[in-house]
């Protein structure tokens, strides 16, 4: 049995945890105060504000520590402990937002969105298969892709389509930031329940960048978010979470149902917002619509794919399973590299769009896919050698394969795709962006 | 097309009884007689049994002090905590009724944000009444509530879901922190209201409170052992913690679902944080070797009934946790002393898998 930590250390733990409402630390002991600044810096949780508060302390041995490590009073905040919306330290250019246009007019979506997009770099991939060209107003830094982007930088592909939704996949592998907001072409910015644009950027770097808590269930939800904690009886030990790699938000008005659920119910609208973000615990399974979601590209980029395609696969989500596959996929990646997944807040609103009973009518084969597939990823267990993202996406399409593919051609071409991915990642995901012809 | 009206929850005021643990009085039931005053309510008394509590006019209630537990458990009432909320487990194993809900008498009726009376009686119980679905996330939380519904992806052959024994509700005001937290965000308090329910997956543990508890006794009831806390006994404050952790782990071998969320009591009371601090001082060293402990119990498939893995459990806490403390031995043999006085007051036998 390890050595319980002293109550002491528990303090330190519990104060660095709440740095921000720490306004005064002159009333310590000396040594407690060389303590706390020691494990602050072990943290990396020292700011301007937190190293004036050790300074006001007066304490010889902190000051001389400042000295002898020659730490500005001026400096540029270093990994806040609580990133509040105002405070957000990310900056704006490690953020591209990513968008699959299945629609040729994008005017009415990007004006929509301009208050939120416009600092940010956009990459814009157009449907291989529309016809029309692309209108994208101006007051936007962008790239847009289309099919002879595809041809050039991929080039054939017996396995990977980037037709329909998964086109916005090329946006991933174009992209060189180290996070990615993608968002379908029929949503825009909603209000939260208090009539307040939702900050749908801000929300999603906020859940990318403060940790997860996959391990054990907080009954009040996000931790880090302000106003909340961990609740008593959640231990101590597992407090400071795990890096979250993957945002799934959601969507009021026309929520992301199935198309059977849907046209059984053709005026369920979503009205309600659910004020909270959790992290999904370890191994649960989870549904991850394509619709709403940010990532860490440079953890798990490689891990979402377009490798499912449904035969009858169309132009309205209900007609796709292709995050559906990619989410869990995901999720096992994560659950195996101890990364967190989270859900809940930013909310989008999403548009009319289509007839849940001609979708139903096209396509029942992704519904059924849905009960093989799952049993399968609950019982995955990967390999210890696995430490990448890459190396578990091959683990991956390795049991897919031996496992689904026996039964499914479907699978067994899912599972050459995943592989093929992997290499298209490597050859054409990093490095400089090959130039335009 | 009109959506299907929506049915009114059942009351159930035959099938629920309300367990409340007192040792101060219960003034706080005034506020809460307009959703209370139909339901049979127990009341365990707590600390000095010649002290009469009093109960507010209207309200049919039995009540128990520690001279009637002695007298009904005679030699087993060993396992019932004394000085300590946790004693209200003996509510639950005198009730004769289907659903317990369980509440602190620190605990108000909250308003919802539209400044309505929240009635957390009925939520409970429409929790109760509907499925629990541990074994997939639903992104859009409980499917079965109004407005709601599964998600794009959700298996189908996982909709109907499995009996829900559990429904953990919430609290505003003073959130449920334990003494190291409280000391250092001392005015801190849960303004948030989360309009969700949602089933905590099979195979994560939680941390269950006893403030605002509704569960299925005649499912889950007799693995809601609140240990042996407060009075010669080394810890306090984890009564609910514990009988949640063996609830969970058992819930998950059995097929069941815990939902937690809505809905939300007003906490007013802060308890001391000192005081708390002693109290915890033990357990929060401890839930670093009883959670792993928790994650790893994998139960035989022979245990089909509540009480088989309970007294399973037992066995498993002598063996694994004993070595830490010599506590943990007394509290296994006090599980398996509370599953023979279940079994003498209940002998109708237990709720099969």
């Amino acid at each position: 049995m390890t050595t319980p930590p002293s109550l002491l250390s528990l303090t330190i733990h519990s104060a660095i945890h709440n740095l921000s409402r720490i306004s005064d630390l002159s009333f310590l002991p000396d040594h407690v105060v060389l303590d706390l600044f020691l494990e602050t810096l072990r943290a990396g949780k020292l700011n301007e504000r937190v190293l004036k508060l050790f300074v006001a302390t007066g304490k010889d041995e902190v000051l001389s520590l400042i000295e002898a490590f020659n730490i500005q009073q001026i400096v540029t905040p270093v990994l806040p402990t609580i990133l509040k919306m105002s405070q957000l330290n990310i900056m704006d250019s490690e953020v591209d937002i990513v968008v699959g246009a299945l629609h040729s007019d994008l005017t009415s979506f990007m004006n929509e969105w301009k208050p939120i997009f416009s600092q940010y770099h956009l990459i814009i991939v157009k449907d291989p298969e529309l016809k029309e060209d692309l209108i994208i107003p101006d007051g936007f830094d962008l790239d847009v892709y289309s099919q002879q982007d595809i041809d050039r930088i991929v080039g054939a592909s017996n396995s990977i389509k980037f037709s329909g939704y998964s086109c916005r996949y090329f946006g991933y592998l174009m992209s060189r930031k180290k996070y990615i907001i993608s968002i379908d072409d029929d949503c825009v910015p909603a209000k939260d329940d208090k009539g307040l644009l939702v900050e749908f950027v801000a929300q999603h770097i906020s859940n990318l960048s403060t940790p997860a808590t996959p391990f054990f269930f907080n009954t009040l939800y996000d931790p880090f978010r302000k106003g909340a904690d961990f609740v008593r009886g959640y231990p101590f030990s597992l407090r400071s979470g795990v890096a979250c790699s993957l945002s799934c938000g959601l969507w009021l008005n026309l929520a992301d149902y199935d198309a059977p659920t849907q046209a059984l119910k053709p005026s369920l609208r979503n009205t309600r917002y659910v004020d909270a973000v959790l992290t999904i615990p370890a191994g649960a399974m989870l549904p991850v619509s394509g619709i709403n979601i940010a990532f860490d590209r440079e953890v798990v980029g490689p891990a979402l794919c377009p490798a499912l395609r449904l035969a009858g696969e169309g132009k309205f989500r209900w007609e796709t399973m292709e995050d559906i596959w990619c989410g869990l996929c995901v999720k096992v990646t994560c659950d195996h590299l101890k990364l967190g997944v989270k859900s809940g807040l930013p909310y989008v609103w999403r548009n009319e769009r289509g007839s849940a009973v001609e979708s139903l009518k096209k396509e029942w084969e992704g519904v059924k896919l849905m009960e093989e597939v799952v049993p399968f990823f609950q019982t995955l267990r990967l390999p210890e050698a696995a430490v990448t993202a890459e190396a578990c996406f091959l683990e991956i399409a390795k049991a897919v394969k031996e496992k689904l593919g026996r039964s499914n051609q479907m699978f067994a071409r899912a599972a050459d795709a995943m592989v093929e991915w992997v290499e298209i990642w490597k050859n054409a995901g990093s490095g400089p962006l090959p130039v335009d012809n | 097309m009109a959506e299907a009206s929506v049915k009114p929850t059942p009351l159930l005021k035959d099938e629920l009884d309300i367990v409340i643990p007192t040792i101060r009085n219960l003034d706080f039931l005034e506020m809460w007689r307009p959703f209370f005053e139909q339901y049979h309510l127990i009341i365990v008394q707590d600390g000095d049994p010649s002290k009469t509590i009093k109960v507010p006019e209207g309200f049919d209630y039995e009540l128990y002090n520690r001279n009637d537990i002695n007298r009904i458990l005679g030699p087993k009432a060993s396992c019932i905590s004394f000085k300590d909320s946790a004693c209200r487990c003996f509510g639950y194993m005198v009730s004769k009724k289907k659903y317990i809900f369980t509440i602190d008498d620190d605990c108000f009726v909250a308003k919802d944000p539209s400044n309505k009376d929240i009635n957390a009686l009925e939520q409970h119980i429409k929790n109760l009444l509907s499925p629990a679905t541990p074994h997939f996330f639903n992104t859009l939380y409980d499917p079965y509530r109004e407005g709601a519904d599964f998600v794009r992806g959700y298996p189908f052959s996982l909709r109907e879901g499995v009996s829900t024994a559990v429904s953990h509700g919430l609290w505003l005001n003073i959130p449920d922190y334990d003494a190291p937290t409280q000391l250092v965000k001392p005015r801190e308090r849960n303004s948030r209201y989360v309009d969700a329910v949602l089933t905590i997956p099979k195979g994560t543990l939680f941390p269950m409170c006893g403030m605002n508890l509704a569960f299925n006794r005649e499912l889950i009831g007799p693995a809601m052992y609140f240990g042996l806390m407060g009075d010669g006994q080394p810890i306090g404050r984890y009564d609910d913690m514990w009988a949640g952790w063996c609830v969970k782990v058992i819930c998950d071998h059995l097929g069941w679902g815990v939902k937690t969320g809505l809905p939300y009591i007003w906490h007013s009371k802060a308890s001391n944080p000192f005081v708390n601090l002693k109290k915890e001082y033990k357990g929060i060293f401890w839930q670093e070797d009883l959670i792993p402990f928790f994650q790893s119990v994998v139960l035989p498939k022979d245990c089909t009934t509540v009480q088989k893995c309970y007294v399973e459990l037992s066995k498993l806490v002598k063996e694994k946790l004993g070595p830490i403390d010599p506590y943990f031995v007394k509290l296994s043999e006090s599980m398996v002393t509370w599953i023979e006085a279940w079994d003498e007051l209940n002998p109708g036998g237990p709720a099969q898998k």
